[in-house]
């Protein structure tokens, strides 16, 4: 089971560091990271693998976002089957 | 991996365009509920939508955060009350008592199904329930009712139409000291479906099984943001491409949504309603995504082109989405709910005529429009009537949800809030149709062949 983080803002140092650092928190494996400046924003993607973590997903989620706030950027973490979903046959 | 830009498509439809999953609705029969004493068939109906429904809301709430999508309404549909209240008799009144009390023991945000099918006759229990929907509809804040008075198979019971034009107008009056709320609660359909998960015409049908699991996706915001990055010199056809593929994004969601929900709750999965139903909020209009195929404003001549092209293209996508499709599924257009409709409205181009004309196209019909206070009872039957036919003819859904505006005037608005928006009162043709409405009977059911 995998779910993608994503980090969309103003770029700044160390909003890779925080955010492995909460991954690391609730063992959620990094997988994959991708970075990219899109129409001048920061961009973020960052596959975790969390069949081993330690919480809910959703309390998971509800973390980044939070961190994300108090960081100033949108930060989402959200189940990999959206994106498979929506956009695999 | 899936692809960067893939990612931040979907984030970008849910953050900025307002993509969300309007609704999973849980349909729950109440046929084993029904009881010749009224006071047991109340406390079994309570117990069971309380037993089915009780972990409804949060295993929506759950969904939302694991996918983070927005599910904007959890709500419980019943089998129409009219097959209980046959059996026990008593005051129906009770009933509504009863759904709107469960409605808050489980925290859903509407319970449809205060509800009567009587498009070939009255039975047993029918009449009484359409009686007291007024008083019910005023006693209650989460309940909705729907009558069904006409079908392709059956033809139209005038004598329910010209019932429901009083009924209509009654129940705006029972609520004229809160916008006439009690008429946005109340549908009245021409071949409603046993399953559509959307207010306020959800009942469950009789046919359906136990308990199942409803969605209705939304989404006008993604296909409006969609045309308006595709070329002006596109054409239509490619319009209805990118429409259709569109379509297919969203619906997986509500594909996706369902097979959860329904996993999670140990009930199966029913359909998913391709619609796209539109919210006040804006850049979450049909209306917006008629003007973004090329007309200036909605309601101007080809509207009903446009909006034949945009219906066909959603359900085309949907289909292939979901493995189960039903409910109303189509582009609706509820005037008060969208932001694109009251402008319209508001500029005199969009007008009650042009409406109809369009419900022949699209689902659902006459939508959330408020029309003068002084509107007839006669008159309200008789806009009932000729939606039914459209619908009747066509063998479509159609319905129609009028909000008699009492003490108002065209030029004024009626404020509902929320979801179901604000809406100007729209002029209506106020000649009478008394007569015709008066003569009751039944119009035949129509001919399927010699089609012109």
């Amino acid at each position: 089971m995998r779910a993608v983080i994503s980090v969309i803002g103003k770029d700044t140092v160390g909003i890779l560091a925080k955010v492995s650092e909460r991954c690391a928190a609730v063992n959620a494996n990094i997988v994959d990271v991708t970075q990219t400046i899109l129409q001048d924003m920061f961009v973020m993607i960052m596959m975790v693998d969390i069949s081993k973590i330690n919480c809910e997903f959703a309390d998971m989620a509800a973390s980044f976002e939070q961190l994300g706030e108090q960081m100033g950027l949108s930060i989402h973490a959200m189940h990999e089957d959206i994106f498979n979903s929506m956009h695999r046959i | 991996m899936i692809n960067l830009q893939d990612i931040m498509e979907t984030i970008t439809m849910i953050q900025d365009e307002n993509l969300d999953i309007r609704t999973t609705t849980m349909g729950i029969s109440l046929l084993d509920c029904a009881d010749s004493d009224i006071a047991s068939s109340c406390r079994k109906v309570y117990e069971k939508i309380c037993r089915k429904a009780e972990n409804l809301v949060k295993t929506g709430e759950e969904i939302e955060r694991t996918y983070g999508i927005p599910i904007v309404n959890k709500r419980v549909s019943v089998t129409p009350i009219a097959l209980l209240l046959a059996a026990s008799g008593g005051n129906p009144v009770e009933y509504a008592k009863t759904l709107e009390r469960a409605s808050q023991t489980v925290g859903v945000n509407f319970i449809g199904g205060y509800s009567a099918l009587v498009q070939k006759g009255f039975a047993a229990g029918d009449e009484a329930l359409i009686r007291s929907i007024p008083e019910a509809l005023a006693v209650t804040d989460h309940m909705c009712s729907s009558v069904n008075i006409g079908s392709t198979k059956t033809g139209i019971n005038m004598d329910a139409v010209r019932m429901m034009g009083q009924i209509v107008r009654q129940t705006a009056e029972m609520t004229a000291d809160r916008s006439c709320i009690g008429a946005a609660k109340l549908v009245v359909f021409c071949n409603a479906p046993e399953d559509n998960p959307f207010m306020a015409g959800a009942f469950h049908g009789p046919g359906e099984p136990d308990c199942v699991i409803n969605v209705g996706v939304s989404g006008p915001g993604v296909v409006r943001a969609a045309l308006a990055k595709l070329d002006k010199s596109a054409n239509l056809t490619e319009v209805a491409d990118l429409i259709k593929k569109t379509a297919f994004k969203i619906t997986r969601m509500g594909q996706l949504v369902g097979t959860e929900a329904s996993k999670k709750l140990g009930v199966p999965f029913g359909i998913v309603d391709l619609s796209l139903a539109p919210t006040p909020a804006v850049g979450d209009s049909v209306a917006h995504i008629l003007e973004e195929m090329g007309l200036a404003t909605c309601g101007c001549a080809g509207t009903t082109a446009a909006l034949a092209l945009l219906n066909d293209a959603v359900k085309k996508g949907g289909v292939m989405a979901s493995s189960h499709v039903g409910g109303l599924s189509g582009a609706f257009i509820p005037v008060s709910e969208d932001a694109g409709m009251i402008a319209a409205a508001e500029k005199g181009v969009l007008k009650i005529e042009k409406l109809e004309a369009m419900t022949a196209v699209c689902s659902v019909g006459l939508d959330m429009i408020v029309i003068p206070g002084e509107t007839s009872a006669e008159v309200i039957s008789a806009i009932i009537a000729d939606e039914a036919a459209i619908g009747m003819v066509n063998s479509k859904t159609t319905a129609v949800r009028v909000i008699p505006a009492i003490g108002k005037q065209v030029g004024e608005t009626l404020e509902f809030g929320g979801l179901l928006g604000s809406g100007p009162v729209m002029a209506v043709n106020q000649v009478s149709p008394e007569t015709f409405i008066h003569r009751g009977g039944r119009i035949p059911a129509p001919l399927q062949s010699l089609k012109n």
